[in-house]
């Protein structure tokens, strides 16, 4: 489906440039589809063959700029800060910036359910049961996401250090780690979550089978 | 009297004071008089209001309005989008042909819609490069430009009802079409020098949401699009204003808007909107993941609810897309399924494009059901909500796209039936 990393060198460009004029010249009815053959071949980039190597728009960026929005974080825990964070302290923040919207034990809501419930035999309960302990395949995304968007009223304003409470916090409600356990840069990629097993990635494919 | 904006009013304050006499008359003059420079044209008027303004003169027999700064939208068309808490979603059944207005264009965000000053818009691109580089607007509209009409879709576009009211926005409006313009990654990709070791590339907005998801690189080489316009004028702030990723095919979400932000590397950084958000059960416990494509689809969107046909001549008309390639065909079914007929396509048929279609048929007032069902170049045909289900162990979620019935009663009656 893909054409990748289609390196154009000067070569391949001289030599389509020179086909192209010649069959401009021959057949000039045959422009179009010998076009589409070359956008199929080169993954859309036909029409840039002509481009120079550089236009020499934009600037060097700094490192320093490029830190101060770089805050993800992989699953193999590239981009965690230094910094850890503890169980106990994570019970606090949640207390006083979270449970409003998640609930006082991550159950209860409004909004999103961040605790299991084990066995829950309410249907309601049931389909609403999609949590950190049980839908989250990486214990790095909790870091990444709670930094960058939470809490959902005062996005980014928590330190690095009480992102590393309440994710050893909310890792522990689920039952992922022990009470005393110290979450950081080390450990949390480490954290097995359940949900990992279950995710494949797409298997639809073009054709006419369902899936 | 012009207005500050220089326009002239549509009625003369002799006119305004005239219909002073007519009482509720008077509103509807004064909306009009203030919305002259075409702005807040939406102002609701009543249905008494417009009768009123049609009441108003001849047509013929009053100099009309000046030329004005802006258009406007005829105060008797109303067309408006549906929105919820995170969503609004397009009124498909009042839209003909395939682009869709700016304004009535679907929208999704994940802590609303941000505030950005183009002067200080600056989209980084860096990691896995031979140089990482800032751009600003004014870069960015320096390189080449591409323009392409494709659609844009929300993975999660699919909700039925059980007493069949509801309409094809409320079915699937989180689908809309425009023409996309803005400068192909592919040149930036080279601008930088992306790493041949480079696999996957993270592109993250500059909302309240900081959204991110991990895009394969092939996509990035292939047709993705950094954009800035839209139909023809700055890209909306709803659609990512200054500056959005448009990935032609593929879903809504990973169409990052207001783009600040491309890293490259050589794996897929496993963000929450790609794990535990945008993700589908699909049976056997198993959970897709990375599932970009929006598989092929079509819905007739006339005749639909709450609309109340007549016996006689109608044309049915819907749109049918794939983010595959190009719509094939659209089979269009008047008697409940039983047999499919070969609906008209609107050229030009276009790729990872919303297609119109049509089909002509006498309808002789007994009870039936009218279905379509499209088919796009790779051989996917669109499936019944019933073979969804049994292909996806019973769950419902993303990536839903099945044929949709519509039921129409004696009466001319149309409802939404579910396939």
């Amino acid at each position: 489906m893909f054409c990748q990393k289609v390196r154009l060198t000067q070569e391949n460009m001289t030599k389509s440039t020179v086909l192209m004029a010649a069959v401009c010249l021959l057949f000039s009815i045959s422009l179009t589809s010998l076009q589409s053959l070359t956008t199929a071949k080169n993954g859309g980039q036909a029409d840039t063959l002509h481009y120079p190597k550089s236009f020499g728009f934009g600037r060097t960026a700094t490192l320093k700029e490029i830190a101060l929005l770089d805050t993800d974080v992989r699953p193999d825990g590239k981009g965690l800060p230094a910094g850890s964070g503890k169980v106990s302290e994570g019970k606090l923040v949640y207390a006083a910036k979270c449970s409003g919207c998640h609930g006082a034990t991550g159950v209860e809501g409004p909004n999103d359910q961040l605790v299991t419930i084990k066995n829950p035999t309410d249907p309601k309960v049931k389909a609403r049961n999609k949590t950190i302990g049980n839908y989250w395949p990486y214990g790095t995304t909790v870091f990444d996401y709670i930094k960058r968007a939470m809490p959902f009223n005062q996005p980014g304003s928590l330190t690095d250090q009480e992102v590393y409470n309440l994710t050893a916090f909310l890792l522990h409600e689920n039952g992922l780690i022990k009470a005393d356990d110290i979450i950081n840069a080390k450990t949390l990629p480490k954290v097995v979550m359940p949900a990992r097993d279950f995710f494949v990635p797409d298997d639809r494919r073009d054709g006419p089978e369902i899936r | 009297m012009p207005d500050q904006n220089g326009n002239k009013p549509l009625i003369t304050e002799k006119k305004i004071s005239r219909r002073t006499l007519l009482g509720g008359a008077a509103t509807a003059a004064v909306v009009l008089a203030q919305t002259a420079s075409g702005k807040n044209f939406q102002a609701a008027l009543t249905k008494s209001e417009l009768h009123l303004i049609e009441e108003i003169e001849d047509p013929t027999k009053v100099p009309g309005v000046r030329p004005g700064t802006l258009g406007t939208r005829s105060p008797f068309e109303k067309p408006v989008k549906a929105p919820s808490d995170i969503s609004s979603r397009t009124p498909l059944q009042d839209l003909f042909g395939t682009i869709t207005p700016s304004d009535l264009h679907f929208e999704r965000n994940h802590n609303g819609v941000p505030a950005i000053d183009p002067a200080k818009y600056e989209l980084v691109i860096h990691g896995m490069v031979n140089r990482p580089m800032v751009f600003t607007l004014a870069d960015l509209k320096r390189f080449p430009s591409v323009s392409r009409i494709a659609f844009l879709e929300c993975s999660g576009n699919y909700r039925g009802s059980v007493d069949g009211k509801v309409t094809p926005q409320q079915i699937c409006g989180l689908t809309s079409q425009s023409e996309w313009t803005g400068v192909k990654l592919s040149t930036l990709f080279r601008e930088v020098g992306v790493s041949p070791k480079s696999t996957w590339f993270l592109a993250e907005g500059g909302d309240a949401a900081v959204m991110t998801r991990s895009v394969p690189i092939e996509k990035g080489w292939e047709d993705a699009i950094i954009c800035y316009a839209q139909n023809g004028e700055a890209i909306r702030p709803e659609q990512g204003y200054p500056v959005r990723l448009f990935l032609p095919g593929w879903e809504g979400n990973i169409n990052v808007k207001w783009l600040r932000r491309i890293e490259l590397s050589d794996q897929p950084f496993q963000t929450r909107q790609e794990t535990s958000k945008y993700t589908e059960a699909i049976g056997g416990g198993k959970i897709r993941q990375f599932s970009f494509t929006i598989d092929a689809r079509s819905i007739i969107t006339y005749p639909s609810y709450p609309q109340k046909v007549e016996k006689g001549w109608i044309e049915i008309r819907g749109i049918a897309w794939s983010g595959r390639g190009k719509v094939v065909r659209v089979e269009v079914s008047t008697d409940a399924g039983k047999t499919w007929k070969l609906a008209e396509l609107q050229d030009p048929v276009m790729d990872k494009a919303h297609t119109a279609f049509r089909y002509l048929w006498n309808w002789n007032g007994q009870p039936t059901e009218i279905l379509s069902r499209t088919v796009d170049e790779t051989g996917y045909v669109q499936p019944f909500l019933k073979d969804l289900l049994a292909a996806r162990g019973g769950n419902m979620g993303y990536h839903y796209n099945p044929v949709t019935a519509w039921y129409i009663q004696n009466d001319g009656q149309v409802l939404f039936k579910a396939t």
